[in-house]
């Protein structure tokens, strides 16, 4: 048997924070199987892209894996039924982005037969109709990026998985290595890649060595593995690539272009299951955790799992909790309700008790202490940005890059004024859209009015010359009487001619 | 169940400002005692006389700026300003001295033009700058070292406070008796006078490598700093870019004519070189923000501070010069940024 | 005498040097106050100013003969940054001018319009499109929302709409 692959990595990320990780608390458990909720409310876009048609109405009984909404133009993805069960409504829930539509499922008290039935090929239609998407937290469909990707030479599988608290994908890798590695070699076949690198933080040696026996299993010399230093944010898709790579992503473009296409692991995962069994993708491993919650662990959760379901599947909650965080701690969105329902983008339910918020909001002013600018991996200058945030300077913010920011939030962690550096970016950024469009209006507004008077004055020179014309025929009467009498004349001939014949 | 909305990023930050000014002045407490131990009490009393005027002046400004005056003063940045101050004073100053210049930082360098963060130059400085072109004779009597050899009678704690508070000296003294001018002084003087360095540092005045005394004061001062780096408080680019630059160009002339230039380890050790890269060149608010700019931020420094030692009216120049390329921040920030990830430059 | 000499020419040359390099480096704007008042302005071209169009009241401003609180769409803000840009006083918005607004666009009913062609005429930036004794109908990108085709028309069937604007949506 070969020996596995390693991609030597000695690049570091440029800038970044070393992070107190809080992954342990969850990776005692293995991943816990049992979940089965009551009721789903499953969200009907949780893709980026738009959905197509609900295919289902209320009432109607659904089986497991049945498609409830089609994938509608690309990118889009479809959604289904995670578990057997009746539609008892379609209507607008909140969802974890916000107000939006949504299928509610009442879910049988007893599962169903499941029949797995492989599909026997893949391609990227499949992967779009079997509802495969992102599952690190962008949730891009994966058959259109696999499509915008074609002959990629190399397929980046992302076990980096920097945020703390999060701790599914690491539990994914121990546990189905196997499968992430087939689920690797199946989307390295369909974009056409021959090299294929799993990356996986340095902090998740268990994870490393589950992934190296099954690649030792596999015996693919395509396939290989990088031990990536754990530096939040590496695993973000353009700061993995640098560290792999020092290369970076130019901007406006995608990684593809310098050759590489990111999956995360459990889009690989995915992948398998859906080659393997023809199951679409209607569950997802959550890591739930946190000091507010009882018992910490990931669970393997139906899609539509509303999150107070979930932390009493983790025994509840304990202490004095005061915050809900989906996603890590440090891009993650706290949500107001625990009513609301998890998607496909759910990786990670933190619960934190009322200790470790932290209480003091008052912002202080920025003492240009560049401490920000030491951490920020898009090497941006956010105190010169948060300046001109402050006083909407759009011209200064666009030459600074603003749109450069990934929102990581390892400024906003080391600023001594406690300056909400990410959240003035975000607003920021979303103010320079608008101003930019009413730029666009206005400029447009202004080229058409100086058109549309250049029009007038055309059509008032023409119809001055036209009654210039006019004018002169008319001016001569000896002219006028001759035309007069050629247009008698002309009539006559019309009426006499057929008379004459 | 109902939760607390917040914004992400959802962890407490590393730091704060109390927390950086309080490392500051911890970084100063070796440097203190030497002080007090070569020059008397008098640092320890201007400190305390300004201190309480600087706390009172921003209270004030901060009440009549409708700020919340509590959480604002509670940063400590006022604190700080008045011992880098009371570092540049003379030990033995009139209480009124320091009061106007205290005053003369807070108000006018600092609250004036918006409080903490917004003031474009160095308060600490600007006050320093301010009462030496003002009172010459009170910001240049210096005291000399108290070392067994230098037979100049001292002031005790109680002697000071009365001069500093009603300018009475103890019976039989008289203000020439007890002081004496600095070795910078000193030197200006002696080579204005056409005396070579290695006549004039005869006197006793200089130790082996920089002033009797300053030399130890110093070392501690770069100690403080050293932490300051550790810790994270300041980064490396200005204190070794403007030691640097400082080191270079005095070792160039010192090569050209060790008669007539001193050499580059006096220029490090004597006056404020130390104090000024690691505490007052690095001022974040009044410096440069961006690395590149920081490196040649204090480049200016180290370079001004040399030309105005050599060949400007004044003995000491770290002061002029931190204030001069204060000056010149706006500029080298716009002109210094790093290239963004994934942009062309 | 010669050194003294030497050293401003030394200074002016340093000094000449760096501004000609800042004056590369930095992004020019442009001089023209005239341009640069138009640039305030929301350019929807409503003429509420009394003007005809948005560069014919930055001309008119700067001149000096015009107020510069006259432009209800651009509202407070826009009255302020021609204060600032201008070092005027700062003026309250004359509200009696009108209610032209970016944010909102002109609706053609159009099972009333009688293709009488008047509107299409008003339009400033010529966003309805339509022929004599036809129906007439309005391009939504393009309506700037000014209310100039309101008057004329001599069966009132058009009526101004909230814009659902794509920044928002
Ligand atoms: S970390 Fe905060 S205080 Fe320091 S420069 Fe950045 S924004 Fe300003
Ligand atoms: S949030 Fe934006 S500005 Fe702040 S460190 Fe991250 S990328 Fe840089």
């Amino acid at each position: 048997m070969k020996e596995v692959r390693q991609v030597q990595v000695d690049r570091r990320l440029a800038r970044g924070l070393r992070l107190n990780a809080h992954k342990t608390m969850s990776t005692t458990a293995p991943i816990d199987t049992s979940l089965r909720p009551k009721r789903l409310i499953v969200g009907v876009k949780q893709q980026l892209g738009a959905p197509g048609e609900i295919l289902v109405a209320t009432g109607d009984r659904v089986r497991a894996g049945q498609k409830t909404v089609a994938a509608g133009e690309p990118p889009s993805a479809a959604m289904h039924a995670p578990l057997d069960g009746t539609v008892s409504a379609i209507e607008d829930r909140a969802l974890p982005t916000g107000l939006g539509k949504a299928i509610v499922i009442e879910v049988d008290a007893v599962p169903g037969e499941t029949v797995s039935s492989p599909p026997g090929y893949l391609d990227v239609t499949l992967l779009r109709e079997a509802g495969i998407v992102g599952l690190g937290g962008a949730v891009f469909p994966t058959g259109d990026k696999v499509t915008y990707a074609d002959h990629c030479p190399t397929l980046l599988i992302n076990g980096a998985e920097c945020e703390p608290y999060i701790s599914c994908d690491d539990m994914l890798i121990r546990e189905r290595a196997a499968s992430i590695a087939r689920g690797s070699v199946c989307l390295m076949e369909l974009c056409d890649a021959h090299e294929c690198i799993i990356a996986i933080e340095s902090d998740k040696p268990e994870a490393f060595w589950a992934m190296t026996g099954a690649l030792h299993e596999l015996d693919d010399n395509r396939l290989s593995l990088a031990e990536v230093p754990t530096v939040y944010p590496a695993g973000g898709e353009r700061q993995l690539i640098q560290v792999l790579t020092g290369l970076e992503v130019p901007v406006g473009s995608y990684p593809p272009e310098l050759g590489y296409l990111c999956q995360n692991v459990a889009t690989a995962a995915a992948v398998d299951d859906l080659v393997r069994t023809g199951v679409p993708l209607t569950h997802r491993v959550v890591t739930v955790t946190g000091e507010g919650v009882a018992q910490p662990r990931n669970v393997w959760a139906p899609i539509g799992t509303p999150i107070a379901d979930l932390i009493a599947h983790c025994g509840g909650y304990t202490g004095d909790v005061a915050r809900l965080i989906m996603g890590g701690s440090m891009m993650g969105l706290a949500l107001p309700s625990d009513t609301i329902a998890i998607t496909k983008a759910t990786n990670c339910i933190v619960v934190e008790t009322a200790e470790e918020i932290r209480g003091d909001f008052s912002e202080r002013p920025c003492i240009r202490c560049g401490d920000c600018a030491y951490v920020c991996p898009a090497t941006l200058l956010p105190q010169e940005l948060y300046r001109h945030t402050v006083s909407h300077n759009w011209e200064q913010l666009e030459a600074l890059h603003l749109n450069e920011c990934i929102e990581c939030g390892c400024c906003d962690v080391v600023c001594p004024s406690h300056i909400l550096l990410t959240e003035h970016f975000r607003v920021a950024k979303r103010g320079a859209r608008v101003h930019a469009e009413e730029v666009r209006r206005a400029e447009r507004a202004a080229d058409r009015f100086s058109e549309h008077e250049r029009r007038l004055e055309a059509q008032l020179v023409a119809q001055r010359a036209q009654h210039e014309t006019l004018k002169a025929t008319a001016r001569n009467p000896l002219d006028r009487a001759a035309a007069l009498e050629a247009a008698k004349q002309r009539a006559a001939a019309k009426r006499g001619a057929p008379s004459e014949s | 169940m109902e939760f607390r909305v917040t914004p992400a990023p959802h962890r407490e930050p590393r730091t704060s400002i109390t927390k950086t000014m309080r490392r500051v002045l911890l970084a100063l407490i070796p440097a203190a005692i030497a002080y007090v131990a070569f020059f008397g009490w008098g640092l320890v009393i201007n400190i305390v006389i300004g201190g309480c005027v600087a706390l009172a002046a921003e209270a004030a400004c901060l009440r009549l700026r409708r700020y919340p005056v509590g959480i604002h003063l509670r940063d400590g940045s006022a604190l700080v300003t008045t011992v880098l101050l009371a570092f540049a004073m003379p030990p033995l100053a009139p209480w009124w001295l320091m009061t106007i210049g205290v005053l003369i930082a807070i108000v006018l360098a600092k609250q004036v033009y918006g409080g903490l963060g917004l003031n474009p130059f160095n308060p600490a400085m600007v006050a320093y700058v301010a009462l030496l072109v003002s009172f010459p004779l009170q910001m240049t009597t210096w005291l000399p070292p108290m070392i067994g050899d230098l037979d100049y009678p001292h002031l005790g704690f109680l002697a000071t406070l009365e001069y500093s508070l009603f300018g009475r000296l103890p019976p039989g003294l008289t203000l020439d008796a007890i002081t004496g001018a600095t070795p910078l002084d000193m030197l200006k003087t002696g080579l204005g006078g056409m005396q070579t360095i290695a006549e004039i540092r005869v006197s006793p005045l200089f130790g082996d490598f920089g002033g009797r005394g300053w030399e130890w004061i110093n070392s501690f001062i770069g100690l403080g700093g050293l932490y300051l780096l550790y810790a994270g408080v300041i980064r490396w680019q200005i204190p070794t870019a403007m030691l640097g630059t400082l080191f270079g160009v005095a070792t160039l002339m010192y090569v050209i004519d060790p008669s007539r230039f001193p050499s580059p380890v006096f220029h490090l050790f004597t006056g404020a070189a130390i104090l000024g890269a690691f505490f007052i060149a690095t001022d974040p608010v009044s410096g440069a923000t961006t690395d590149r700019g920081r490196l040649i931020f204090g480049a200016g420094v180290g370079l001004l501070t040399y030309v105005i030692r050599t060949w400007g009216g004044y003995p000491d120049g770290v002061s002029f010069a931190v204030l001069l390329m204060n000056l010149c921040v706006p500029l080298i920030d716009r002109f210094t940024h790093p290239r963004v990830y994934g942009t062309k430059l | 005498m010669l050194t003294a000499a030497a050293t401003l020419a030394l200074i002016a040359a340093v000094v000449g040097g760096l501004l000609w390099l800042a004056d590369r480096r930095v992004p020019q704007r442009s001089a023209d106050p005239v341009h640069r008042i138009e640039a305030l302005l929301p350019r929807i071209q409503c003429g509420q100013c009394g003007f005809a169009g948005c560069l014919a009241y930055a001309k008119a401003i700067a001149d000096g003969g015009a107020a510069i609180n006259l432009c209800p769409p651009g509202g407070q803000e826009t009255v302020d940054q021609l204060a600032i840009l201008l070092g005027r006083e700062r003026l309250a918005l004359d509200e009696h001018r009108g209610s032209a607004s970016l944010a909102q666009i002109a609706l053609i009913d159009e099972a009333v319009c009688i293709g009488c062609n008047l509107c299409l005429r008003a339009c400033p930036v010529d966003a309805i499109i339509g022929a004599p004794q036809f129906m007439h109908t309005v391009i939504a990108d393009e309506c700037t929302g000014c209310e100039l085709c309101l008057a004329p028309c001599p069966v009132d069937c058009i009526s101004m709409r909230p814009r659902l604007s794509e920044a928002n949506a």
